[in-house]
């Protein structure tokens, strides 16, 4: 049996079914992860950990008690600490760190205990690879080595989640874990053809996530179908009284509506979405997008059509701004969050110093790559006397215009349509030496971290290379469950989501 | 950004980056701020800054818990990952000479 193909959804059924273990379904992905280590996908795999996990999963469901994930294996964005398992975020800075606690979206989805009774019961693979402290486009930036595409090793699989994505594309874990500051998940899920979701900011507690930019990072899951992504984020979400920014927890299944048409009871089964208004952000559309990549978004809205869903254009005129304002808050916030890293408590310390000082200043300078030094010099500076006000509150301001533009579009839309990203994944280098280049590639995902909204990648086309386009759909605040709904009723229309990747089969 | 710029913020980064680094990073820098300036040309008189998202949607009030202690001691742990540790306390080199 080919399990790497299988959604959980299924996967689910089939250890319910006993058809399998989660020992036998375990060592099968950590089989697949030893045979294919050529993508870098992951940092840690402690296969005695993991199969001891699979075990107690394993009894769980002997028992009866178990839950929907009940022994399904999951990796983790190397972004969650997690106890086990080694935590660096990619960073040589933290290079062997053992975290004493699990992150809670690492506790909300694993194996029950004492201190995690509330756990779905998933076996933890292993930690994946990602670009340094989340920051890149690209995961290029990993102190470890650049993650591989698995449609195509020459070619990035996106960041900064993208040993997420390589684990889930080539066949080494079924979902996974990841992170989305300016569009960390839905990127790389659109560079390796799989459906990501960022939920609204606060729905996953940050509690044990390496932080980058505190108001905008958000966890979510990637996987290979809209239903795996409800299953997955149903069980991370929850409220967190150890972050001050979880929100109450609504106790949502973000599945409840995959099934239904938009209308709910509507006798139209031929048009699932009918009274579904879908709005085409015209700057979404515009100079810069690639041709391939826009016309596999423009067929993905036909489709819509075809299942009943309206299309109307809107506007989001600030769109082009996104990239500015992201690129002073978001290192504004890193420089502030990575300044816990002194050498003092955990993290590299410099061999030899003269004084605290210099030892702050050898030990950071050692420990941080070229991309993060590059985030917190921008960072310091817009946060400096004589220029915060010019750039860090500007920034802050414009982001409300960017918010407020949202709401006035979703008073016209149900969600919104648009492209992840301007093309499909670049080649490995081509970008790395202009940073500028690398961060105009953010253009259509920033503006939704920015406003603290839901958005999705889901597969819709490739270009004439074989490289998957993902298109994005945009809700608004707590709209999870019909995007997902949306993005299901696509798939089941569609085969996007269900090819492999040729090279990671 | 200039030179001696980059040099106060790198000390205010806690970085320790030498002339050469410093002359090669400058550039991919100033790109960074000639993209940032685009922000300039936007009125914003009269807007309020957004610091958080969820403050757009709605105010958050301060969230607070009784007080009462909840974590018990994880001294033993969290040292653990220490660089350098004497007696469950983080060495540093000296301070106060």
């Amino acid at each position: 049996m080919s399990w790497h193909q299988l959604p959980i959804a299924l996967m689910a059924k089939a250890l319910a079914a006993k058809e399998v273990s989660s020992v036998e379904l375990t060592q099968y992905f950590l089989d697949r992860i030893e045979a294919g280590k050529r993508w870098n996908a992951y940092l840690d795999v402690s296969a005695h950990l993991s199969l001891e996990q699979a075990s107690k999963a394993d009894k769980i469901i002997a028992s009866r008690k178990s839950g929907k994930l009940t022994g399904i294996p999951v990796a983790h964005k190397d972004v969650f600490v997690t106890r086990g398992w080694k935590s660096t975020a990619a960073s040589k800075m933290l290079e062997g760190y053992q975290s004493p606690f699990d992150a809670t979206v690492v506790s909300n989805l694993g194996i029950p205990d004492e201190l995690n009774p509330n756990g779905a019961g998933m076996v933890c693979l292993g930690k994946t690879n990602m670009d340094e402290f989340a920051m890149g486009s690209s995961n290029e930036n990993s102190a470890y080595g650049p993650v591989l595409n698995p449609w195509n090793s020459e070619y990035v699989a996106g960041g900064s989640s993208g040993g997420s994505a390589a684990a889930v594309a080539a066949g080494l874990a079924p979902i996974a874990t990841g992170t989305d500051t300016g569009g960390s998940i839905r990127q790389p899920a659109a560079f390796c053809g799989l459906t990501g979701i960022k939920p609204s900011y606060g729905r996953v507690s940050r509690y044990g996530m390496i932080a980058y930019a505190s108001s905008l990072d958000q966890a979510g899951p990637m996987g290979k179908t809209a239903e795996d992504c409800a299953l997955l984020l149903s069980a991370m979400s929850s409220h967190d009284p150890r972050d001050s920014t979880s929100l109450a927890d609504s106790g949502e299944d973000y599945g409840r509506y995959l099934t239904q048409s938009w209308i709910k009871d509507s006798a139209n089964s031929a048009k699932p979405l009918e009274g579904l208004i879908v709005g085409l952000p015209k700057e979404f559309f515009a100079e810069g997008l690639a041709l391939e990549v826009a016309n596999a978004v423009n067929a993905a809205a036909k489709a819509l059509q075809e299942l009943g869903a309206e299309l109307i254009e809107v506007s989001l005129p600030k769109t082009k701004l996104s990239i500015p304002v992201y690129y002073v808050l978001a290192p504004a916030e890193a420089s502030s969050n990575l300044s816990r890293f002194d050498g003092v408590r955990y993290g590299h310390r410099a061999n030899e110093y003269r004084d605290l000082s210099d030892m702050y200043k050898k030990s950071r300078t050692e420990g941080f790559g070229a991309e993060v030094k590059r985030r917190i010099l921008v960072g310091t500076y817009v946060l400096c006397h004589g220029y915060y006000d010019a750039y860090y509150l500007q920034a802050q301001k414009i982001r409300r215009i960017i918010a407020a533009d949202f709401q006035a579009a979703f008073e016209k839309c149900d969600v919104i349509l648009g492209p992840v990203a301007p093309d499909v994944a670049w080649r490995l280098g081509e970008k790395s030496k202009d940073p500028v280049q690398m961060y105009l590639e953010d253009i259509y995902t920033l503006s939704t971290n920015l406003a603290g909204l839901p958005a999705m990648s889901v597969p819709c086309g490739f270009n004439t290379s074989n490289l998957p386009i993902g298109m994005q759909l945009i809700g608004n605040y707590f709209s999870e469950a019909r995007l997902l709904q949306v993005a299901h009723q696509y798939q089941q229309n569609s085969d996007w989501h269900l090819r492999q990747a040729s090279e990671g089969a | 950004m200039k030179l001696n710029d980059f040099q106060r913020i790198a000390h205010l980064s806690s970085l320790d980056l030498s002339q050469a680094e410093a002359e090669a990073v400058l550039p991919q820098l100033q790109a960074v701020f000639a993209l940032v300036e685009e922000m300039q040309a936007v009125d914003t008189s009269g807007l309020a800054p957004l610091a958080h998202p969820i403050l757009f949607l709605r105010d958050l009030a301060q969230p607070l818990r009784s007080d009462a202690v909840t974590e018990v001691d994880h001294r033993a742990e969290n040292m653990q990952s220490a660089p350098a540790e004497q007696d469950g306390y983080f060495l540093v080199p000296r301070v106060i000479e």
